[in-house]
């Protein structure tokens, strides 16, 4: 027992020292951007909020943002629609095929980022595509779409047959049952998907950067901005912004999910 | 009743097609095109028609090549056992040793609801001759001259990736931890095995699962990445998708580019299924 209550401190210390870690470069973005120096490093030389005032004057970066905000808009939407579906028939129905398409809606996420970049690229320009936010858009569905699948899956999981049955015999029509509901039990799923597959498509950047051509999407415009050091305190100030719309997004997502989850049972 | 399910079927299928169709397409046309391009050749600024074998025995006889296919592999391995050999004990304090699963869990995931990109950065300003770290140091009188070791080479990429993959290696194997019966455990113990013995012979085959799991998930995004390479490995870190990339862009070289994509997909399927094979037969072992 006593070699095990020696184990127990030591392992504590380490996962105290592996959230350091973990929390360093995230926490570092934000602590630097409001130095009032142009090099990032020790010591800190004093507060200052210019870096964040010059970003609303900067005509690209406006730009950027809203294609950012276009493309994640309309890739939550699409992918967060065909999850929903897709979900709804691996839960609910048992049909042929059905393992090998649930495995294969899950495929986007371990085929390497490079892969899927260069031959969507080499797709789009063989039917004639060009790169435009419109391929960024069909990327980013492609690769948002196993989150939806996965929300929208653990949102239809625990939800009751029974509750749909119900609605049938009291006279509902199919459309009626849908609206009145199951949409309102799998609403907070719905949202969360939302706001995981806008995230997902708002900080993707090797997909968009073979896709953009001459229309960038926030990352690509930071990527460009990464190469200049003159650049650096407002590049910045910009990862601090999206490192906390992105925190904050994906908590309100979570915090929907849960609800989902608690709601069913 | 037949007609029943026979419809309920369908409806199933129906309603999954969009999204099976979608990603199917995109996977499968997409390669298709690859695999095609990858038998032409680029010359100048048209692309030769003629089916030929000529990029595959130039992308072969390129000691570039096979220099970096190499040392990406070898990289990607490096990464895998780093992520997963610091990720074991957090899994295992999160599963074993803590009360608070939920808020550990979560402690451990809200860094990577960032920007991976600008993750990557962040380490560069870390790791950088006059960046963080040396500044740090220098500044509590530890070093005098900055560390020129830490940026810009193969380290820099194996450390900002095993920060950039530490959920994917912690979540597996916390679940894998979690499906094992205490109880064999404590049997383990009453037989007289000691708690290092226990957890050799017990728990770490029980995981291997997890392991596996864990290690696929980092290993084959790895071989993939060039945004870490390209913004911490310098010269030294370089790796395929770098050159990959490069044949998109400015070398103008698609059919090139098509054809490292796809050795470089072989050889991580290559290496992935060996190494597989090889855990698993380890796991049997040692139980």
């Amino acid at each position: 027992m006593s070699s095990l209550q020696r184990f127990i401190p030591g392992l504590l210390t380490y996962a105290t020292l592996y959230l350091v870690f973990l929390y360093l470069p995230v926490l570092l973005l934000p602590l630097f951007s409001f130095n009032d120096g142009t090099i990032v490093a020790f010591p800190l030389q004093g507060f200052t909020l210019k870096w964040y005032g010059q970003l609303g004057q900067q005509d690209t970066l406006i730009k950027a943002l809203g294609n950012s905000l276009i493309v994640g808009g309309v890739t939550a939407v699409f992918s967060t629609a065909m999850g929903l579906f897709a979900a709804r028939a691996f839960v609910r129905y048992r049909f042929k095929g059905r393992e090998l398409s649930e495995g294969l809606v899950m495929l986007p996420l371990v085929i390497p980022g490079i892969i899927v970049a260069s031959s969507m690229l080499v797709l789009f320009i063989s039917i004639g595509l060009r790169p435009s936010l419109t391929t960024i858009i069909l990327g980013h569905t492609f690769v948002a779409l196993p989150f939806a699948v996965s929300i929208m899956k653990s949102s239809f999981d625990q939800f009751d047959q029974s509750l749909e049955e119900a609605a049938f015999d009291l006279g509902e029509s199919v459309i009626g049952t849908f609206r009145r509901v199951t949409l309102p039990i799998v609403f907070p799923g719905i949202v969360a998907s939302l706001l995981m597959t806008f995230t997902v498509s708002f900080d993707e950047f090797v997909l968009a950067f073979f896709l953009s051509g001459n229309e960038p999407t926030l990352p690509v415009y930071i990527w460009s901005q990464i190469r200049f050091p003159a650049k650096l305190p407002n590049t910045l100030a910009l990862g601090s912004l999206l490192l906390f719309f992105s925190i904050l997004l994906l908590m309100i997502a979570e915090s929907f999910r849960r609800r989902a989850a608690k709601s069913q049972i | 009743m037949a007609i029943q399910l026979k419809s309920e079927a369908s409806k199933g299928m129906a309603l999954s097609a969009p999204a099976t169709l979608y990603v199917g397409l995109l996977v499968a046309v997409p390669l298709g095109i690859l695999i095609v391009y990858s038998f032409w050749t680029q010359s100048y600024v048209d692309i030769d028609r003629t089916l030929t074998w000529a990029n595959y025995i130039e992308a072969f006889q390129d000691p570039l090549v096979r220099h970096l296919i190499v040392r990406t592999i070898i990289i990607a391995g490096l990464v895998t056992i780093a992520t997963v050999v610091l990720a074991y004990p957090i899994a295992y304090f999160i599963a074993f040793r803590t009360k608070k699963q939920t808020l550990w869990l979560l402690l451990i995931t809200i860094p990577f609801w960032s920007s991976y990109l600008l993750r990557v950065f962040s380490w560069k300003l870390i790791l950088g001759f006059n960046g963080v770290l040396n500044s740090a140091l220098m500044t509590i009188g530890i070093i005098n001259e900055p560390l020129t070791f830490l940026l810009y080479n193969e380290i820099a990429v194996v450390l900002t990736l095993a920060h950039a993959w530490a959920p994917f290696a912690i979540l597996p194997i916390y679940v894998s931890l979690q499906k094992i019966d205490r109880s064999l455990h404590e049997a383990a113990t009453d037989l007289g095995c000691n708690m290092y013995q226990a957890f050799i012979r017990v728990t770490l085959p029980l995981t291997v699962p997890g392991i596996i799991a864990a290690s696929l998930i980092i290993f084959i995004p790895t071989v993939g990445d060039y945004v870490t390479p390209a913004l911490v490995g310098g010269s030294e870190g370089k790796m395929i998708a770098n050159l990959i990339q490069v044949q998109f862009g400015a070398a103008n070289n698609w059919p090139m580019g098509a054809t490292l994509s796809l050795l470089s997909m072989l050889s991580v399927g290559f290496v992935a299924m060996l190494a597989v094979f090889t855990m698993n037969t380890a796991g049997r072992r040692i139980r």
